[in-house]
């Protein structure tokens, strides 16, 4: 009987004679033990349904829609009055009519992909860089400063702004600035731009925060200047945190309609230029919704599944950029 | 724009640096001379009434003595009286910790260490350190090494000699040669440690601080790097802290004896130099009473 037990309660079997105690004590914890189990359990599925409604609601009404040629066709013009598409009104026993013409075939959200894509990309080039570069300014140069501190301050009210601030103040500093043609991709980068900025700068600094400081310290002792050490030693030991944390930013921006909305302008053919009225998905989906007919609503619901597949494909890679750079 | 103000305090203006560079080259040159006899070995380091702050906390106060070149001096004493903070005085470190301050002067061949034009970065170039925890990049053997004498300007072609002799120097070399490009994370502590001390050699200091750098290695690589030190104090200074007596009395020529001093007013501790000597006097005879009863083990 001197085995060694390596069961959950082994320590009864090895101390038989101080039994009773023992064996309730292990009897109350595992009874907690599955109650908290049961109620973790509990509060994830809470958080889990609405997702996963709103997920298969989507992809059910999205999946109607989409064909091989949603994604590239054009956006039809008037999807508010050409409600009545010869599919629907064969799904609700109408006669077809040869005036109105929007079948499924030629529904699309080309110009809408690429909107949001462009948008998207001009607010990464502009507040990534910055965003870092800010990031390694209070983290690595200002720390306690005055100045850092402040900015620090500033970043966090940012963080908190609604997103419909930032197009607002695009709005006000630049459309009306520049007129009709204010209202372009750029415009809508600039939006999300402000949006992104302070995540991007918050999440690169808790990324540098994680770097230790006997890094800085042995690379100093070397005789090389702060810059040096940040280039070199400090930025490649953080940047898988960073290079996630602005992919999740980028994600984030994708995924925004509020500052799109009074900056983008329209458009319904493609448009690949960063000035000239544009489209993206969100304020499309916003859009379409907001005229309520089958068509637009049709429209509506697979540009809503393309944009959750582009933002979870962009969350995906952030996820594989990470864990591939943080393999040492 | 913001960050521009660091910046420029972090790199001293061109023209103090230059004159600077040049004050100091003079000086290295001399340092590659054979080392003279023991008692009139040159003077490196003249530490008068040395006082450090951390804020308002005053962590030593009031250190006097020199540090002789191609020596080995020990810092001995109990925990927490400021020989780390002593150390990291020499070569500047402490302008890297927010709040941290140096009072008296600190001369390095007659010139002022902590001098208005003063270039640090230029001062850690000459003056390495060990620190007491191996801390290797998240790079490769190899990397860890080139990585100091190629920012200093080294060329390419040279860097796989310079990896290759200060490897030799820290021992390692033949523990290393096949898997240089390897991960220098998957080196055991003590090879850690033996790296870091290629590394610090690799940038050709005039001095090298080492901060109890055995504390974390077995009796064995302990050996190793104190065999190192006896090698490599023909070409450096070397002051080492140490919490092993039997090891400042192995490895060190001079020998600095620093205790906490408790102020009963105030109720802080300051660290003060009880003696500094020649080791041989410091373990056999040594002048002090506090300083007899640390280094016999009845220190209470
Ligand atoms: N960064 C810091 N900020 C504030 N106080 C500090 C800091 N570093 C050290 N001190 C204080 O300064 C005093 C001296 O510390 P130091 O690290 O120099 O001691 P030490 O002699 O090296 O001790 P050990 O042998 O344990 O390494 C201690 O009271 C310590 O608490
Ligand atoms: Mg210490």
């Amino acid at each position: 009987m001197t085995t060694i037990d390596l069961r959950e309660d082994a320590d009864v079997a090895l101390h038989p004679s101080s039994d009773v105690r023992v064996t309730t004590v292990t009897m109350r914890r595992r009874v907690r033990n599955k109650l908290a189990t049961i109620a973790m359990i509990g509060a994830f599925l809470v958080a889990v349904i609405p997702l996963g409604f709103v997920l298969v609601n989507v992809t059910q009404q999205g999946m109607k829609v989409v064909t091989k040629d949603f994604f590239t066709n054009e956006i039809p013009p008037d999807t508010g009055s050409a409600d009545l598409t010869n599919d629907v009104l064969a799904k609700y026993g109408g006669t077809p009519t040869t005036t109105q013409q929007t079948s499924s075939t030629q529904l699309g959200i080309g110009p809408a992909i690429v909107g949001t894509l462009l948008t998207t990309l001009g607010a990464a080039v502009l507040a990534i860089p910055l965003g870092i570069l800010g990031a390694v300014y209070l983290h690595e140069y200002g720390r306690k400063k005055r100045l850092a501190s402040f900015i620090r301050f500033m970043t966090d009210v940012m963080t908190g702004v609604p997103s419909v601030v930032m197009g607002v103040f695009i709005y006000s500093v630049w459309v009306v600035h520049y007129g009709v043609d204010g209202k372009s991709a750029f415009a809508a980068s600039l939006a999300l731009g402000c949006l992104m900025l302070p995540i991007v700068v918050r999440s690169s600094e808790e990324m540098l925060r994680l770097v230790p400081d006997h890094l800085r310290e042995a690379s100093a002792a070397l005789g090389v200047r702060t810059w040096r050490t940040t280039t070199k030693v400090v930025l490649p030991a953080a940047l898988p945190g960073i290079t996630s944390g602005s992919m999740l930013a980028v994600a984030r921006a994708a995924g925004e309609t509020a500052p799109v909305l009074f900056t983008i302008g329209a458009a319904y053919n493609y448009n690949w230029r960063f000035h000239g009225g544009n489209v993206s998905l969100s304020q499309f989906i916003y859009n379409q919704a907001a005229l309520t007919g089958p068509t637009a609503l049709r429209l509506a619901w697979g540009a809503a599944l393309t944009l959750i597949v582009i933002v979870l494909v962009l969350t995906l890679v952030a996820r594989a950029i990470s864990s591939r750079l943080s393999i040492r | 724009m913001t960050g521009s103000e660091k910046l420029e305090e972090d790199d001293v203006p061109p023209e103090t640096t230059t004159e600077d560079l040049l004050r100091l080259g003079d000086i290295a040159s001399g340092s590659e001379q054979p080392p003279a006899a023991q008692p009139e070995a040159p003077v490196v380091f003249d530490v008068r009434d040395l006082s450090v702050f951390y804020g308002s906390f005053r962590a030593v106060r009031n250190v006097d003595f020199e540090i002789h070149q191609h020596q080995v001096t020990a810092f001995i004493g109990p925990s927490g009286c400021g020989k780390t903070t002593v150390l990291r005085s020499f070569n500047r470190m402490h302008d890297l910790t927010e709040g941290a301050r140096v009072e008296g002067t600190l001369n390095y061949h007659g010139i002022d260490l902590y001098g208005a034009d003063v270039n640090a970065v230029e001062v850690r170039r000459r003056i390495g350190m060990v620190f007491q925890k191996p801390n290797p990049f998240p790079k490769s053997i190899y990397d860890n090494v080139a990585y100091g004498p190629k920012l200093a300007g080294a060329k390419r072609s040279e860097l796989d000699d310079i990896v290759q002799r200060s490897l030799e120097q820290a021992a390692l070399w033949d523990e290393v040669k096949d898997r240089l490009k390897k991960s220098a994370l998957g080196l055991s502590g003590g090879q850690q440690q033996r790296l870091c001390i290629a590394r610090t050699v690799a940038v050709e200091p005039e001095v090298i601080l080492m901060d109890e750098p055995c504390s974390a290695l077995d009796p064995i690589a302990t050996g190793r790097i104190e065999d190192l030190m006896d090698e490599i104090k023909a070409q450096y200074t070397i002051i080492i802290v140490t919490h092993n007596m039997q090891q400042a009395a192995r490895v060190s020529d001079r020998c600095a004896f620093f205790t906490t001093e408790v102020n009963e007013q105030s109720d802080t501790r300051t660290g003060i130099l009880v003696e500094f000597d020649a080791t041989e006097k410091m373990f056999s005879n040594p002048s002090d009473e506090r300083t007899e009863n640390y280094v016999t083990g009845r220190f209470g």
